[in-house]
Order: C-alpha cells, then structure tokens, then sequence
C-alpha cells in the first residue's frame, strides 16, 4: 500500500526510507511529486553536506540544555536533565491555508465565549434546547459559583490553544479547543529563535510571517481585562511552581512581558482585594494571568486541600476587584462531549457555518450512536472527556479484545464518560531522523488565540510530532516532540 | 521586588559564595597536606571542618580522599560544594524571570560542568580540574552579574547574600585560626607555621594583596589585621561589612522601608565599630571573643532582612 520515494532530482540517501501511503503527507503529493512551497526546503536539505545538518543539530540541542529548556527525569540523585525533543525540519503552511485557519478559530472562539456567558448567565441555548442542559450541568468542570457574575469584557476565554489535523483530502479540522490553561507557546517561541539561528538563509528566503510579537499581544489582552477605574493596571503570572512541569514556560512569559511572576503563597487577599507581598510592603494586584487550574486556585471556594492558591481570590475576583484569565468555568466549553455541539453553538450565535468542521464525534449518551460505537470499537477511537495528554484513550485499531471488552462495559456504565471518534489517519511531515535521513511522521497543529479588546492569532503556532514511526500521539509524555512552524506569504 | 524574590536572590549568591570558599579551603588544603608538617591529617581536616562551621552529617572518618570527595562532590550533603551549586541554580531557577537570561545560562552551564567533573569513587578524585572550573565558574557569574543586571533593588539583595557569606565565613576560618594556631605560635616563626599562615591568606586569596601592603613578612598581628580591618582587600570583613550596608541601605531607599531602622541601626553599628577599630586594641583584648561577637551580628542582620522583607506579618504591612 505504501510507495517508496525514488526520485533522480534529490540526494536519494537522504530520502532513502521515505514513504507515502493514504496520509496526507505536506511535502509530496501522492504520486510522489514535491508540493512547490517544499521544493526550496528539500533542496537546502539535500545540498547540505550530511555531517553539517547533525552538527547544527547538536549545536540546537546544546543551546536548548544550557538555557535550561529541560525537564528533569527524577529518580536519580542529581537529577538528569533532558530536552524536550523537537525537529529541525519546520512545517510549511501556505498563506491561503493560514488565512482560512485564522478566521476560522476567531469564529470557533467568539461563539464559545458567547456560549459561555449565556450559560452562566440566561442560558437561551439551553431553553432551546440546542444544547441539552444535562450535557452542560453534568460536565465536572461546570462551576455553579460563576452563575451571574459579570466579567470584563464578557471574555471568559482570553487565552486558547486549539487542536487542529489535516485529513486525507488536505482539509484543516479542530481535533479539540483547550479553554482552560493550554501550554507550549513558549516552544513555539524557543523553536523559532533556534531555526532562525540553525537555518538562516533558508528562513530569509522564505519571507516568514513573525509571530514575535505574541508576548506583547498577550499583555495588551490581560491589560484590556483590568477592572474598571485601573488605569494602570498591575498584572501577574501566577504559577503552580518550580515543579510544575510548564514552568519554563510561565517564568519566560513573565519575562518577556516584563511582569511579576507569582505564586499562591506571594498573595494575599484583605477586604476582598488581593495583593502580593513585596519588599516595600503589601502591593495590589488587578489582573492575574493564571497557569493554575480552577481546582487548585482558591481553597476557600474549590478543592480545599490545595496549596498552590490564594486564600480568598474568588471572593475578590466575584467583587470585581481583580480580573483573571480565563475565567473560572471554561472547561464547560472544551469538555469533549460538548465539542460535538461546536459547530451548532457557531450557527446559533453567529448566525454562521463553521469554517473550520470538527472531527466527527459519537456521543455515547444518544442511544444510536453509542449502539453504532460498540458495533465498530475495533475501527473507533474513545476516549474519556475529562482527560487529556492522551490518557484514558482506547484506540480501536491497536486494541486487544480484552481493552474492547473493558471500554465496553465503562461506556455502558458511565455513558456521559466517553466519545468516539474514527480513527483519523492524519497528515505526516518530513522529519530529520538520527542517522541523518529524513521521513515522515504524523503532525497536528496547536495555533494560540487571543481574545481581549480584539483576537490575536500569531501565524503558525506549534506544531506537535509523533516521533515514534507510525505512532499517532503527539503528547509530549508519550514520545512526542515539536516543530517549528512556517507561515509563508 | 517580591519577597520570595528577594530570598531567592539572597540565597542563590550566598550558596554561590559558599561554595568557592569551601574549593578553596579544601584545595589548598589538600595542597599544605603534600608538604611535610608539624600537624596531622586529623587534626588539618577537623580545623577545615571546624572553618566550615561543622557542615550536617560530615565527619572526619580516618580518610582524606572520602573527605575531600564528599567535601566537594556530594550531592546530598547540604555543606559540599557541589550541593551548593545545586542549591544556587534551583534558587535562580525559582526566580527565572528575575535575572538576566545571561546570568542563568551561565549558572545552568557551572552546574553542568560541575556534575560532569564528579569522579565516580572517592579514590579516583580529581582535582585539577575541578577547581578552577568552580572558582571560575563562580567568578564568570558575578560578571555577567554586574554588566548584564540593572544595579537595583534585586542585584542589592544579590550583594547582601554573597558578602554577608564572605563576612560569616571569613569570621569563622580567623576564629578558628585563632584557636587551633596563633594560640600556640611562638614570635619565631618556623617553617611549618609559615607554610600554614600562607595557606590562611589564600583561602582568602589575600597573599599577594597582603605582600603588597606589609611583604611578604608574615606576623599574626599583620595578618589579623588585614583579613578583619582592610578597607581595599575584597575578601576583608571589614570591606564585605561596608558593601553589606551600602546595599541594605540601598535597598531601603528603593522599598521605602521605614521599618527597617532596626537593621539599619544594627548593620551600621558593626560597619560603624569595624571601621574605627584597631588591631592593638583588638588583640591586647580577647580576638576570639571579638570574632565570635561579629558573627553573632551577622546572624542578627540574617534575621533582620527576613523579619524586614522577606517574612513580615500581614497584620504588620496592613496596618503601615
């Protein structure tokens, strides 16, 4: 079924194991011809001495360890130090491409905010009966305390990163939207700063569109969400902490926005206004950009065994004193279960048809399509809503019967728990391999969605690899890496 | 600047302090212990202990090498050099945003190499590279310290830990020389008591400083006076007790503290009492007791910058 690559044009070595099969892939059309926005990319590639392209990528990797772009592997004494991995070969998106994307995620993003203070507001939708109210009220991360409050702006969700594949046809679909705290836009960020420095010909010659100035779009957003009558308004990060495992990432945002990092235990809350300890004394905080899930942020108000909020910061930010973002709640939107209602919350608020479709999903709380899932396990993935990073997952096509049996019997005793999904065969991109040969392996793409005063959406963002061969997870805590993402004309 | 900031700060400098001052005790103390001398292993490597302040859980057990390795390779014991280290970078790594990318790239690289140089057993340690990897390690951080972070409220509280170290440490090693050598020496000096008076001055790297102020003429008076009442000398109590209070003063300036006169008064006091002090005075009386009489108001100035900036009560800030 797959068709190895035997092309004269280009060095043969380099593409030795290279393979098309059904998959999309982004650098040649089925038949084996080179799509033509790669063709300058495959050449610089195959012109480069071999030795050369390894070289550069030690050097990347030294660079990545000595700016301490790690995570730390425990069990050992001193505690080993690795880098996240990434690929030097960056993914091309045409300008057509991106412009579509774009105005499909700024659609995808004012529907959800719209949804989302209707339901913590009149809930029309579920008056409606265009979203079944028991969908939204089971949903774990519905939070009853935000029930008509009003917050700046009406902007819950500030800060989004949205999962999207290519299919077969080439067609850009949203796999999931990530309402709450999405992560990895500092390695879009490092991965561009180190292809600038790795290939720079190459990246001038392709006339690149900049994402550089998403730090600065990402504090003119908190800045739009401050509390009326602060005029200037003192903005923080708040952090879980060195442990967390995307603390590079906060401690870089901070920096590069030029704003306090903080943690649960630098605040305090007085008379329902919220302050952080500094040297000269007490100092008032108005915007709080939180990396801290709702269920850690406040023990007075959700989980109260947690150390990592604020005592006393819902009641603040309930009074209006301090704004966060996002909002408390907003994983009602990304719930997986109510992602298959996305494109009718678009068409109701807006008025509009999706640009960008989902993928398509079973809801194993309607009884035909749960009958339909449980017929076809072998072929479908399920998975769990309230989980992420990949867990909790059955993918049909690798499964076991025993796995099948198992998914069977949780869906049957917790429909509301699951979806499924087809199994998608999703795009490949060339990928620069150990030994210096270059193949394909599956990517998705996480662009990063700003909604303040306006929506700011970077050109490109990260795209995520599945490094392990013919593996579809692109998690970084199961083998996966990141690449750089090109945005051209 | 946040309170937990500044604690980072402190203790990243500090840590960073500490840790050259132990390399250089031991190294040159592994370096006196060649020589033949008049004292024994034991009782050379009780007073480098004794120096450090008895670190937790590290005893003289009959062996050098396992005590020189522990010294500066253990990863577990809090005292070694390369616990130290450790313990700066995940100070720094604390406070990323607050330093500058230069200087955490360069603490990050000084741990790298300071685990790559770890030997894998006691017998095989190994100097020699070792050393002058920390020692540089440590001196490359100030300097990109100095010309790449703005000299504000966040490098003060920088100087604050590392030179309150120096003055804690230097205290230390003259008590203990105080007790366990020039207790005993006589006014001839002898070969043996030469070679360990030298060993003194570079620990402090202060030999060829203080050949330039006295020659290379050693006495205990001269010796005593250059290490605590040097104006110029880097590593002087003296020089480490006024650049303490220019930065705490700094620091209060830039806070607005006005609740810091307690540690303005008592850091003054010191910089004050060292810099009208003189060593005839200091040694016709009791030195030990003068010594111990520093580092008990160096303690005092730990506690003050905590209960000041860094652990107040909220009641406490509220009601300013």
């Amino acid at each position: 079924m797959s068709t190895t690559l035997l092309r004269g044009e280009f060095d043969s070595r380099l593409l030795r194991e290279y393979f098309l099969d059904d998959a999309f892939d982004e650098m040649f059309t089925p038949d084996g011809g080179i799509r033509s926005h790669y063709a300058a990319l495959l050449k610089v590639l195959s012109d480069l001495p071999r030795e050369e392209l390894q070289r550069r990528k030690q050097s990347a990797d030294v660079s990545f360890l000595m700016q301490g772009i790690t995570f730390t592997v425990y069990g050992r004494e001193e505690g080993t130090e690795r880098i996240f991995p990434y690929d030097l070969i960056p993914r091309l998106v045409t300008g057509e491409e991106w412009d579509r994307i774009e105005k499909g995620l700024t659609q995808r993003i004012s529907a959800l905010n719209l949804f989302l203070h209707d339901v913590y507001h009149d809930g029309k939708i579920l008056a409606q009966g265009v979203i079944p109210r028991e969908i939204v009220y089971s949903c774990q991360h519905f939070r009853r305390q935000m029930r008509g409050l009003q917050v700046p702006r009406n902007v819950y969700v500030a800060v989004a990163g949205t999962d999207l594949l290519r299919l077969k046809t080439g067609e850009y679909v949203v796999l999931e939207d990530n309402l709450r705290v999405p992560s990895g836009v500092s390695y879009m960020l490092t991965n561009r700063r180190i292809m600038k420095r790795t290939l720079p010909h190459l990246f001038h010659s392709y006339g690149v569109r900049p994402i550089e100035n998403y730090t600065q779009a990402l504090l003119s957003t908190l800045r739009s969400l401050a509390p009326e009558g602060r005029p200037e308004p003192v903005i923080v990060l708040l952090t879980p902490g060195v442990y967390n495992s995307a603390y590079f990432e906060h401690t870089y945002l901070a920096r590069q926005m030029g704003i306090e990092l903080v943690e649960g235990r630098d605040l305090v809350t007085h008379d329902n206004v919220v302050y952080m300890r500094t040297t000269g004394g007490l100092k008032r905080v108005d915007v709080i950009y939180r990396r801290v899930d709702d269920d850690f942020i406040d023990p007075l108000a959700f989980r109260t065994d947690s150390i990592l909020g604020a005592a006393g910061l819902f009641n603040a930010y309930r009074s209006g004193n301090v704004s966060l973002a996002n909002a408390f709640g907003t994983g009602v939107a990304d719930d997986k279960a109510l992602y298959a209602y996305v494109p009718a919350i678009i068409r109701y608020y807006l008025g509009e048809e999706p640009i960008i479709n989902n993928v398509e999903t079973y809801l194993m709380t309607d009884r035909s399509q749960r009958q339909h899932t449980l017929e076809n396990l072998q072929n479908l993935v399920v998975k769990a809503v309230g989980e992420s990073g990949g867990y909790g997952m059955l993918i049909g096509p690798h499964s076991s019967a025993a796995d099948r049996e198992e998914f069977r019997r949780r869906i049957e005793a917790n429909p509301r728990n699951y979806i499924a999904q087809p199994t998608l065969d999703f795009s490949r991109s060339p990928c620069l391999l150990e030994d210096g040969t270059i193949e394909p392996r599956h990517v998705d793409l996480r662009p990063y969605i700003l909604f303040g005063d306006k929506v700011t959406i970077v050109p490109g963002g990260l795209t995520r690899v599945a490094l392990r061969k013919g593996s579809l997870v692109v998690n970084s805590s199961q083998g996966g890496g990141s690449k750089d993402t090109w945005v051209l004309g | 600047m946040l309170s937990r900031v500044a604690d980072s700060l402190y203790w990243t400098s500090r840590y960073l302090e500490r840790a050259e001052h132990t390399a250089r005790i031991v190294d040159i103390n592994v370096g006196l212990m060649l020589d033949k001398s008049a004292i024994s292993e034991e009782r050379r490597w009780r007073r480098v202990l004794a120096a450090l302040g008895h670190p937790r859980d590290i005893e003289w057990d009959d062996d050098v090498y396992s005590l020189v390795y522990t010294l500066c390779f253990s990863a577990t014991h809090v005292g070694s050099v390369t616990a130290c280290v450790i313990s700066a970078r995940e100070n720094a790594r604390q406070i990323r945003e607050a330093i500058s990318t230069e200087q955490w790239q360069r603490l990050n690289r000084l741990f790298h190499d300071v685990s790559r140089l770890r030997p894998p057993s006691p017998s095989d340690t190994q100097l020699s590279e070792f050393m002058p990897t920390l020692i540089d390690g440590v001196h490359l951080f100030q300097g990109v310290t100095d010309t790449t972070l703005s000299h504000g409220e966040g490098w003060q509280f920088l100087q604050v830990g590392r030179f309150l170290e120096r003055a804690t440490a230097t205290a230390k090693l003259l008590a203990v020389y105080q007790d366990d050598v020039f207790a005993n020496s006589t006014d001839v000096v002898d070969a043996y008591s030469y070679l360990e008076w030298i060993g003194l001055l570079r620990t402090c790297t202060a030999f060829e400083a203080y050949c330039k102020v006295y020659t290379a003429d050693l006495t205990y008076e001269r010796i005593l006076e250059f290490l605590l009442l040097d104006p110029e000398f880097p590593h002087s109590i003296r020089y480490s007790i006024d650049r303490l209070y220019q930065s705490l003063d700094a620091i209060q300036q830039q806070s607005h503290g006005q609740h810091a006169t307690d540690l303005t008064r008592v850091s003054g006091k010191l910089q004050a009492s060292l810099g009208y002090a003189q060593i005839n005075e200091i040694v016709a009386q009791d030195p030990a007791r003068y010594l111990r009489r520093i580092l008990e108001q160096c303690r005092h100035i730990h506690d003050l910058v905590y209960e000041v900036y860094i652990q107040y009560s909220v009641q406490t800030a509220l009601a300013m």
